[in-house]
Formats: C-alpha cells, structure tokens, sequence
C-alpha cells in the first residue's frame, strides 16, 4: 500500500507533465489546423460549383484552391437587411455561431465567384435535418434566379438515408437549373418533394427513407435563401 | 537456489530482442489470441468506421500507435503506479496519448481527422487498450509490452482492414476511394455497358453498421472451424 502523501504527490506530477506536454502540442500545431480547417473550407464552397471550374477540385492541389479562392472568389458579409458590411471577410463568419443570435443581429457570408460565363453568388444556408445541423452552398446565376449547384453537409444524419444529401453526387445535381422565383419574380425557393415532381423548375425529387431530412432541406432552403434575397434584388439595379 | 535460477533465466530473456517469445507477442494477437474475432474487444469502433478503407486504415494505425506506446509508458512506470489509482492513472496516460494522435492527424490530414474525429476521441474507451494495459503491461518488462501493444494493435487493424475492404467494394464497388464496379462512367467497369454485368447491384447492407457484425461474426466462423487451438474455447 502506498501512502497518502505519495499517490497526491504523484498525481499532482503525473497532471502537470500531461497538461504542459499537452498544452505545448496544441498551440505548437494551432497554425497547422487553422490553415487545415481554411482550405478544407474553400473545397467545401468551391465544390458547389465545380462544374464551372477550370479543374475538377480533387485534382487540384492545396496551393491551387487557395490560389483560385484568392483571385476569382469576392467575400461579401451581409446583415439582415442586405447591406453589405465592410471590414470583415465571409470565411471569418461561422454559421454555427451567427445561428445563436438573434436574428437582426445575423451576419451572412456571401462568396461572389467571377466565372468565365458571369458572376455566381454562393450563398450559404443552415437548418436541421433529423439528427442535428444540415447545412449547404447554394449557387446562384448572374440572372440571380437559377441555381448552378449545390454543396450538401451535415453533422450526423443516417448512412445511406439522410447523409445521401452529401454522399450520393446525384441529389444536389438535381437543384442544377432550378429557380428560386417564379414567374411573376416572386420568391418560392426551390422544395424537396415525395413521389414525383410536379412542378421541375421549383421541385426536386425526395430521397426516399429520408422523408425529415427531405423536409429539412426544403425548410432549409425556403429560410436560407430568403435572407439573401434583398441584397441579390439589389444587385439587378 | 531454484528461485534465483529462474531469475536468471528471466533476465537472460530480458535482452534478447526478437527471440520467439517476442515474435509471438506480435504473431499471437493477429490470429490465436485476436482481440476482435477471439477476445470479442474493441467491437464497437470495428462496426462505426468500417464503412470504407482508407478511414479504417488511420483508425487501425492509430489505434497500433496507442496501445503500443500506452503498454511501454505503462510498463516503465509499473513499479512506481499507486495501486489505488492505478485505473486512473492508465486512463490519463490512454487520453494524452490519444489526445496527442488527434492533434497531429487534424494538423496533417485534415479531411480524415474530419471524418473520424468521434472516433478518435473513443480509442480512449477501446477495451484493446485498457484490457492490454491491465492484462500485460501492468507486469511485463517495457520492451515485451510495448509489442504485446503493436501486436494487439495489429490483430485488431487486420479485422478492421478485412472489413473495411469487403464493406466498401461490395456497398459502394470501391475501394480505397478508387471506383471499380458500378453503374456510371466514373467507374472503372461499367456494369450498365457489359451485358454479363448487368446483373450486379451494390449490396446496401454493407453500407450500415449492421453488416459489419455479420461480417465480423463469419470471420469469428471461420477462425474457428479452421483454428483447431480455438475449438471449445470459452
């Protein structure tokens, strides 16, 4: 049997060395993570446009991505209103967190890529699927109607079911050339529907087993495009 | 006289790098004594990132790296570990030890850190890797431990990988991401092109965590029709 005295004293080294060793990893790859988390980032937006890029994004390089971002891609932040803030970049604004606010005091990133056939304004939405958070980068025309391609995530929705908004390429390809308004240049947004779409330019096919994460994402793309919508009405002018 | 005769064989073993005994602290866990399909351990995170190759194949690494050098940490201190707080003081060695594989992956590979990061955080529940620390490093000389970890490590990344692979080229016809068999042109075969493929569709069971526990249970079939050490066993 130990004695008291010791097993404090040895915990109380044992913790030190653990927390200070640990403490220096951290910070010491701290600029290794930021820049890792930043370019995965990038791929993430610049992947809902792919197909309006030079290259397929996985053939290209870490260096090539941020090279692309810097000169084609503009950072715009909007406020609820749709003003355009000044002095803070899009990728600085996390979507997780603006969620917390209340809702005048949101901010939302805009990413305004200058393609070779126009500007394409890569919105970024966020709701909830059927476990937790759904998020995606919608793109959107110069015409500031149609879609060009969308970027699914999410945080845990089921294998095979839900998580197939990111997993199977064909889900968001459905939302190519759909239209956020109709045809008296109202706003409808683009719905998620069951069993057959009716109507193609504003409906796009359900997966099926997945029918919440379905409805979320409909939810999710009614809410998220809507805030956007003063800022894209004013670019028209 | 008997007593310090045996020691001195102990020690005479001491040094000896890679004698047999060594060799089968490392050969033993991969299929006698595998801690997947025989020791039924560390079964829950063979189910969860099984799905495709390459993240089973960071999990398995990983999972090696930590139950080898949790068993040499664990074996240097033996002789000086509190009885009392001995649980406690595996589980603070296990934590840095992991916290440390985690940091370095979500600073080098980023995209798979993202993919496993749940489970990177649970090799600190493994079973492997406790039950390795109590079972062996608790009493053995460093050098033996730290095998017995690799070993075990090991045995279990071979069931991981086994898995891994089957659930990926029949769920998704890929493997390690590159696409071999399937209904599109980003494909290497095409089923939909060749007639004599036409038939074949992507097994989506292999997609779901259950299939991993059918899989793993052949396997544990298997071991133990051919094992003839294993029959009757437990």
């Amino acid at each position: 049997m130990y004695s008291n005295r010791y097993i404090t004293i040895y915990t109380l080294i044992m913790t030190l060395v653990v927390s200070v060793v640990l403490a220096f990893t951290v910070t010491g790859l701290k600029p290794f993570h930021d820049e890792a988390e930043a370019i995965y980032k990038k791929r993430d937006i610049l992947s809902a446009i792919e197909s309006q890029l030079p290259k397929k994004l996985k053939d290209m390089s870490d260096e090539e991505v941020l090279s692309l971002f810097d000169s084609k891609v503009e950072q715009v932040v909007i406020n609820a209103e749709g003003e355009s803030l000044q002095g803070i970049k899009a990728e600085k604004v996390d979507m997780a967190s603006e969620e917390k606010k209340p809702e005048v005091d949101r901010k939302y990133p805009l990413y305004i890529y200058q393609g070779e056939q126009g500007k394409i304004y890569l919105t970024s939405v966020r709701g909830n699927g059927l476990w937790d958070k759904i998020w995606a980068y919608v793109a959107i025309k110069e015409d500031l109607n149609t879609i060009v391609g969308a970027a699914f995530g999410h945080v845990g929705e089921t294998p095979g079911l839900g998580a197939e908004i990111k997993d199977n390429p064909g889900f968001p390809k459905e939302f190519e050339g759909k239209q956020i308004l109709n045809d008296q240049g109202d706003y409808v947004s683009v719905k998620v529907v069951k069993g057959g779409v009716k109507d193609p330019l504003h409906e796009v096919d359900g997966i099926s087993g997945a029918t919440i994460t379905s409805v979320g994402v409909s939810e999710m793309m009614v809410r998220g495009l809507e805030v956007y919508l003063p800022y894209l009405q004013a670019q028209k002018k | 006289m008997a007593e310090t005769m045996t020691k001195t064989a102990e020690e005479k073993e001491k040094l000896e790098w890679f004698g047999p005994k060594e060799r089968k602290l490392i050969t033993d866990p991969l299929n006698d004594d595998n801690p997947v399909t025989v020791q039924i351990l560390g079964v829950c995170s063979a189910l969860a990132v099984t799905t495709m190759l390459k993240p089973a194949l960071i999990m398995a690494i990983a999972v090696t790296l930590v139950t080898g050098f949790s068993n040499l940490v664990i074996s240097l201190m033996r002789n000086g570990i509190p009885k009392q707080i001995r649980m406690i003081v595996q589980l603070v060695v296990i934590a840095f030890l992991v916290t440390i594989v985690e940091q370095v992956l979500k600073a080098y590979s980023y995209p798979v850190w993202k993919q496993l990061s749940v489970f990177i955080g649970l090799i600190i529940t493994n079973c492997i890797v406790m039950g390795r620390l109590e079972a062996y490093a608790m009493a053995n000389p460093p050098w033996r431990s730290f095998l017995d970890g690799l070993g075990n490590g090991a045995g279990y990344g071979i069931i991981l990988l086994l898995v891994a692979a089957i659930r990926e080229f029949f769920g998704r016809g890929a493997l390690m991401g590159y696409k071999i068999l399937g209904a599109t042109d980003e494909f290497l075969l095409n089923t939909s092109k060749h007639w004599w493929l036409s038939w074949y569709q992507p097994n989506g069971l292999m997609v779901i965590p259950a299939s991993a526990i059918f899989l793993v249970g052949i396997f544990i079939w298997i071991q133990r029709a051919r094992n003839p050490k294993l029959v009757d066993v437990s």
